[in-house]
């Protein structure tokens, strides 16, 4: 095994040396639970508790439990919160109504990507913007910069948080069980204010996994409590905790970007080929709006990159920064891979150059330390629930 | 699962069983295992090569991380778990048994090598 210590290498430990680790309220759960814990933006979280392929296939099966209490919530309230919203990020935030959910991008002047995010409306003048962990004080900063001039408050509710996700087909008859909510009644991206487990918790239908699921938005002193009900309540399904590394397999094969490496400050939602996210139509200006029509344009003229699937023929896993390559020329780079347990096979998704970005295209491959494997490029997503 | 007694094993975490006509089976620990996660593909050495004791010899891939295979002994390798190669998760669900991973002539052997005990205690630190 490599000679560097065996543990730092296998879980990618890089938690700078001088700062403690945050940790969530389930902390100590985890342990008892066996999970091995690995740092995840400065916060010490369950990469797995046993097998990450039988946690990944129990999403897809079953149910699945997520402690995501490291994400960033952030609050905006006021008479001009959604005017202050609608200025900050890229989304028609006004037409959101109480009750929904919307998954937008906050990005920069130039029209760079700051954080990917999702923004609930929870009363009319009242919304909670769900940051990465590893970008919650640059949002912070940017949203609270943005706000000059608002009639808008922008507080940081991190600390206020804890959030577990339940997540998988047989997830509303596990939460039904632990609430009077109307479950039938809430839509995909709806959230409503409930009692789970006795708890009061914000019911969100959101998840990063492509399952049916529900993010549940809860006190950190009932995250324990709420978890163990939760536990109890899904026994008879098959519910498993599940850690980061199924959470990554999930939404590779659901398509779904993750932030550093399909997204970051030198992409435009338009490059990710996420430009649906960017309303125009909305009124007012709107930080990054004059380079976002630019590049808009380019995308629909002639797109440099084209963000695109790719399945292996082998065995060999892709990993974020290897080269895509066609006649011995580099195309391309691989931004996340991972071996697909759905697909059996592994699996990436790649920036490559357009003329070789559509489906079906022949004689790409992933340079994996030197040899040059062959894959096929597909459509995203890799897969879809059925409905 | 403990160690078997009568394995030894390399810093690297590597098991080494008695040898047989001259003849020792290579393999991973179970905490190396665990420490990889579900591993997914191995690239073992070829029947024929000679493996240095201390220098890599192949590659283990998991979902998150690639860890290199280092020889424990010096040696000529008779044979490679083709069953391994097939099925990776092999080294994860039998990583002393069903989950070896090559046989090796052996030419030569380190002084280094732990016992089960001495193992134990030095995996646990």
């Amino acid at each position: 095994m490599g000679r560097n210590d065996l543990a730092r290498h296998a879980l990618g430990d890089n938690r700078p040396m001088s700062t403690e680790p945050r940790l969530t309220a389930l902390d100590a759960l985890h342990r008892s639970l066996g999970a091995t814990m690995t740092d995840f933006a400065g916060w010490d979280m369950p990469l797995r508790y046993g097998s990450e392929r039988d946690e990944h296939n129990a999403v897809r099966t079953r149910a699945g439990l997520f402690d995501l209490s490291h994400m960033g919530e952030i609050t905006v309230t006021g008479p001009e919160a959604a005017a202050l919203l609608d200025h900050a990020l890229v989304g028609n935030i006004g037409g959101v109504k109480a009750g929904r959910a919307r998954y937008t991008m906050i990005c920069r002047a130039d029209g760079g990507i700051l954080d990917d995010l999702i923004v609930y409306r929870l009363g009319d003048t009242e919304y909670m913007v769900v940051a990465n962990a590893s970008n919650a004080q640059v949002v912070l900063d940017a949203l609270a910069e943005r706000a000059e001039g608002f009639d808008a408050e922008v507080r940081d509710d991190r600390d206020g948080y804890a959030l577990i996700a339940v997540q998988g087909p047989e997830s509303s008859g596990v939460v039904k069980a632990l609430t009077d909510a109307d479950l039938d009644g809430l839509k995909y991206y709806a959230g409503l204010p409930g009692t789970v487990a006795g708890v009061p918790a914000l019911i969100a239908r959101t998840g990063y996994t492509g399952e049916d699921g529900f993010e549940l938005f809860v006190k950190p002193s009932d995250a324990v409590e709420l978890w163990q009900a939760l536990t109890k309540a899904g026994e008879g399904v098959g519910l498993v905790p599940c850690g980061l590394s199924c959470r990554d397999t999930l939404r590779l094969e659901a398509g779904m970007p993750l932030y550093g490496h399909e997204l970051s400050t030198s992409l435009t939602p338009f490059d990710a080929g996420l430009g649906r996210v960017v309303k125009f139509e909305k009124d007012g200006d709107f930080v990054g709006r004059t380079a976002l029509q630019a590049a808009a344009d380019r995308a629909a003229s002639a797109p440099p990159r084209v963000l695109v699937g790719l399945v292996a023929e082998g065995r060999r896993v892709p990993r974020a920064g290897y080269a895509v390559v066609a006649g011995g020329e580099v195309i391309g780079e691989v931004t996340s891979g991972a071996p697909s347990p759905t697909l059996g096979k592994p699996i990436a998704m790649a920036y490559v150059d357009a003329a070789h970005a559509a489906p079906g295209t022949t004689g790409v491959g992933v340079d994996i330390r030197g040899t040059h494997e062959p894959y096929e490029v597909v459509a995203l997503p890799f897969y879809r629930r059925q409905k | 699962m403990s160690n078997p007694q009568q394995l030894r094993y390399s810093k690297e975490h590597e098991w080494l069983s008695v040898a047989e006509d001259g003849v020792s089976t290579v393999g991973i620990t179970e905490h190396a295992a665990n420490a990889l996660g579900d591993v997914v593909f191995v690239q073992l050495p070829e029947v024929g090569d000679t493996v240095t004791a201390g220098e890599t010899c192949g590659e283990l891939e998991s979902t998150k991380s690639v860890s290199d295979l280092y020889a424990p002994v010096t040696g000529e390798v008779v044979e490679a778990n083709q069953d391994v190669v097939d099925n990776p998760a092999l080294v994860n669900s039998a990583p002393f048994e069903g989950g070896w991973l090559f046989k090796v002539r052996v030419t030569e052997e380190p002084a280094d090598l732990l016992s089960a005990d001495e193992y134990t205690a030095f995996s646990a630190g």
